[in-house]
């Protein structure tokens, strides 16, 4: 019994560290699923593709984890990259009189004006006390009517243009052009949240607002600023999403995104209560997102069979990374 | 008081990562008698309740309930088999009636539902018989906190239980209602009922309970009969050590020649509490803020702070007039408040004892927004050590520590800043008497480097120990002011009670 006792004391904590790598082990998982499964899984090229595509989850998840890491939520993801796209694409074919049809001119309008409807969301909640549920879902059904007036409905398409090279390019080796992004911006947030007084405050947000407040943290402002930034990374995810395809569809542009980057956060593990974000988590969460989709894909089954998959992985995920009653 | 025993908790052991917080305790209740579960915060005292009821699974040991092994594996598995629990921090439901509350999951039914009118007339008589005047169809959060502690009460006692915990069930009570609170849980005694008492107040433990049990540090010290045993012998047992300087007079003289003055409130009144507060705080001053809860103590603390929005009146610090729009404003001009409730104002559980010591001066040790991280661990470091914070290291989450050391960090996370002036909100509640101890000796230390003290508090010997003056306030406003040697518990309750005279309108001296 005393030995016992011991070595239970010493031994290991498998619930700390199933919350810690649990995303990671699921990915693996995975991979290694595809690889009995399918014998060219373990191309270059598989990689390649994931990381191209996984951009918009990935991307939409980080500012996602801002945004939960405070407590809150953000559902207008979906719908603001739509409005990115959808503007960045008719200031490019010229359709508007703003971006002059250069490509940094239309990107920079796309992610303007996704940041300042993240802000907008920041606001009324932060000033008026309105739920982040409604705030955004509010958005989210807004949003796309907006991009949908823009456009009236119809898909904008720009094959040919400089902008599509930018959503295909590559650089030497071959390396996608959205795995610098990707790279870029994991290893910036992973800095702001560990590093910098932003991302304490943030994470101190979600774990107890009036001890932040007593503590001389401007919790309005926090909240605006990681709502907008939410709001910029849908921006850039619209934007390149509609760059790799070449065209802007107001009505399937990023619709779904917000639930799949809400997924990625939840099965990174970190909780919806707010606290500790868990930027390695959601990264791999990102992934396992990504990766069921394209390994229903490649084997050719239905796509319907993905989101219960990914229903599975996310029930597993979370019951791995549960608070354990001590 | 029967000697047949109702509860046996027998080689009771368990561990958390890194503490063993029952270490083979025993212990025993007897049908009939009101028992004292005593040790300071940490000992595992609610440790062992929660093992008890179900919350924690045990490592090892045995529960026996009436001689027959039990084993709960939740609160309502233990609820079931007759043991009831009021915690220290009210869990009822706050939308729901009074009487809801009360009969939540045992209502009487009739043919349609729930009997709403017989459950209305019998939660009516039950509150009545405690002495509570209230009505039991409106919705709980509509009530005081007292209120609501005595039907958390009031539904534990009416479920049928043999045993009931009772843990701090007098921490928000004033006299009377402790009083009938006492009454009723002799009543239960005469039924046969068996009680766990937990409290800080001594006096209390004298006065109700039976047997006292001691723990310490997850061990079983004593278990003896209240009557032999003197209070002075119970707080060593408690502490460990010799008792005789744990209670002493704390502060030495002042002398206000040459101080200059860090806090003056003058004519501070707003339109929810205050009327008129006056306080002046010199620097290496401790004065003492007094009144009953309610008389606008946390009120002025907070707007002070810029917390609690608008305001009339001036408030100087250091001879500069100034109007704090929030704590950041108040912050960085050296003013410190420590919060009254340590949990919903205080600490952020989840996260490090490091983090929640840097959070409020986190501007002042990063450049362009990016954290030191070498200054914070200097600083930390510092703080552990001079204010012998038991953590087992800086990267702990503050959660795992104990009350009277989470305390501490938090009292860290303003001395760091370097204050002129922080105001300590009840900064001993809910901590035992070893660590109260050494925050109070912290006061005065605090005061010793020149920094102001605003020291809030309901204990009047806390007050009389520690202050070098006290500012007595009812009602929002100043009714008096006591300094040196004329501080004593009389004094101020005689100016609490001529403030009530003059506001009725009989003077009688």
């Amino acid at each position: 019994m005393r030995m016992a006792e011991a070595s239970k004391d010493r031994g290991f904590d498998w619930n700390r560290h199933f919350r810690a790598f649990g995303a990671a082990y699921a990915f693996l998982a995975i991979v290694l699923a595809d690889s009995l499964l399918n014998k060219n899984f373990f191309a270059l090229n598989t990689f390649w593709n994931l990381s191209i595509q996984a951009l918009p989850v990935l991307l939409t998840a980080l500012g996602m984890l801002l945004v939960i890491s405070t407590g809150g939520i953000d559902i207008s993801v979906g719908s603001i990259m739509a409005v990115a796209g959808v503007l960045c694409a008719q200031s490019l074919t010229g359709q508007l009189p703003i971006g002059g049809g250069s490509v940094p001119g239309a990107m920079f309008l796309g992610l303007a004006v996704a940041t300042l409807i993240g802000a907008f969301s920041g606001l009324l909640i932060a000033w008026f006390r309105i739920q982040p549920v409604i705030v955004t879902l509010v958005l989210y059904i807004a949003g796309r009517g907006v991009a949908q007036l823009m456009s009236d409905g119809g898909t904008i398409v720009f094959y040919g243009t400089r902008f599509n090279d930018m959503g295909v390019a590559r650089l030497p080796g071959n390396v996608p052009i959205q795995l610098v992004v990707e790279v870029v911006f994991v290893l910036a947030t992973a800095f702001i949240l560990k590093k910098s007084t932003f991302g304490y405050y943030v994470q101190a947000i979600g774990e107890n607002p009036a001890a932040s407040t007593l503590s001389g943290i401007r919790t309005k402002s926090v909240l605006v600023a990681v709502y907008a930034l939410s709001g910029f990374m849908a921006g850039l995810a619209g934007i390149f999403t509609s760059a790799r395809s070449s065209c802007a569809d107001p009505n399937t542009l990023g619709a779904l995104a917000e639930m799949d980057a809400i997924a990625a956060v939840a099965i990174g593990g970190t909780s919806m209560n707010g606290g500790k974000s868990r930027v390695m988590g959601t990264i791999f969460g990102a992934m396992i997102i990504q990766l069921v989709t394209i390994t229903i894909n490649m084997n050719n089954i239905h796509y319907a069979y993905a989101r219960i998959l990914k229903g599975l992985i996310i029930i597993a995920a979370v019951y791995l990374q549960r608070e354990k009653k001590r | 008081m029967s000697e047949r025993v109702l509860l046996e908790m027998r080689q009771i052991d368990k561990r958390f990562p890194g503490v063993h917080a029952l270490d083979h305790v025993d212990f025993k209740v007897r049908a009939g008698e009101i028992h004292a579960l005593m040790g300071e915060n940490g000992a595992g005292k609610s440790t062992l309740m929660k093992v008890l009821t179900g919350l924690y699974a045990k490592d090892s040991g045995e529960i026996l309930l009436d001689g027959k092994p039990v084993s709960f594996h939740s609160p309502l598995e233990s609820q079931r088999a007759g043991v009831s629990t009021i915690y220290q921090e009210i869990n009822l439901i706050p939308y729901l009636s009074v009487a809801e509350n009360i009969f939540l999951g045992r209502q009487p039914l009739n043919r349609t539902g729930i009997d709403w009118r017989a459950m209305e007339a019998r939660a009516g008589k039950i509150l009545a018989e405690m002495g509570v005047d209230v009505d039991v169809t409106q919705e709980l959060r509509r009530c005081g906190t007292a209120i609501q502690q005595m039907i958390a009460i009031a539904r534990a006692i009416f479920s049928d239980a043999r045993l009931v915990v009772m843990d701090e069930p007098t921490s928000s009570l004033d006299e009377k209602e402790t009083a009938v609170l006492f009454q009723q849980m002799r009543r239960l005694k005469e039924q046969g009922l068996a009680i766990i008492f937990i409290s800080h107040r001594l006096d209390e433990i004298f006065e109700i309970c039976d047997t006292v049990t001691i723990l310490k540090d997850g061990k079983l010290v004593e278990e003896r009969p209240v009557e032999r045993l003197t209070k002075l012998e119970l707080v060593s047992k408690m502490i460990g050590r010799d008792a005789s300087d744990v209670l002493r007079r704390k502060n030495g003289g002042y002398d206000a020649a040459g101080k200059r003055t860090v806090l003056e409130a003058r004519n501070v009144a707003n339109e929810v509490k205050l009327r008129g507060i006056n306080v002046t705080v010199r620097a290496g001053e401790v004065v003492g803020l007094a009144g009953l809860l309610g008389s606008g103590r946390t009120e002025f603390a907070r707007v002070a702070f810029g917390q609690d929005g608008d305001y009339t009146g001036e408030l100087e610090i250091n001879g500069q007039p100034v109007r704090f729009k929030s704590p950041r404003g108040a912050i960085d001009r050296g003013l410190a408040y420590c919060a009254e409730d340590r949990k919903v104002e205080g600490i952020f559980p989840h996260m490090s004892v490091r983090e929640n010591m840097t959070i409020a001066i986190l501007p002042k040790i990063s450049r362009f927004g990016i954290l030191n991280a070498k200054k914070q661990d200097e600083i930390v470091e510092r703080y552990i050590r001079s204010l012998n914070i038991k953590t087992p290291g800086a990267g702990q989450q503050i959660h795992n520590l104990s009350g009277g050391n989470q305390q501490k960090v938090l009292l860290a996370r303003w001395l760091c800043m370097e204050p002129d002036l922080i105001i300590l909100d009840e900064p001993t509640r809910g901590i035992d008497v070893g660590a109260k101890s050494e925050i109070e000796s912290l006061i005065q230390e605090i005061a010793g480097r020149g920094i102001g003290v605003l020291l809030i508090s309901s204990e009047l010997e806390e007050l009389v120990r520690n202050c070098h003056r006290v500012v007595v306030i009812r009602d929002g406003r100043n009714v008096g002011d006591l300094e040196g040697g004329s501080i004593s518990e009389e004094n101020i309750m005689e100016r609490i009670a001529q403030g009530a005279a003059k506001e009725e309108g009989h003077e009688n001296g």
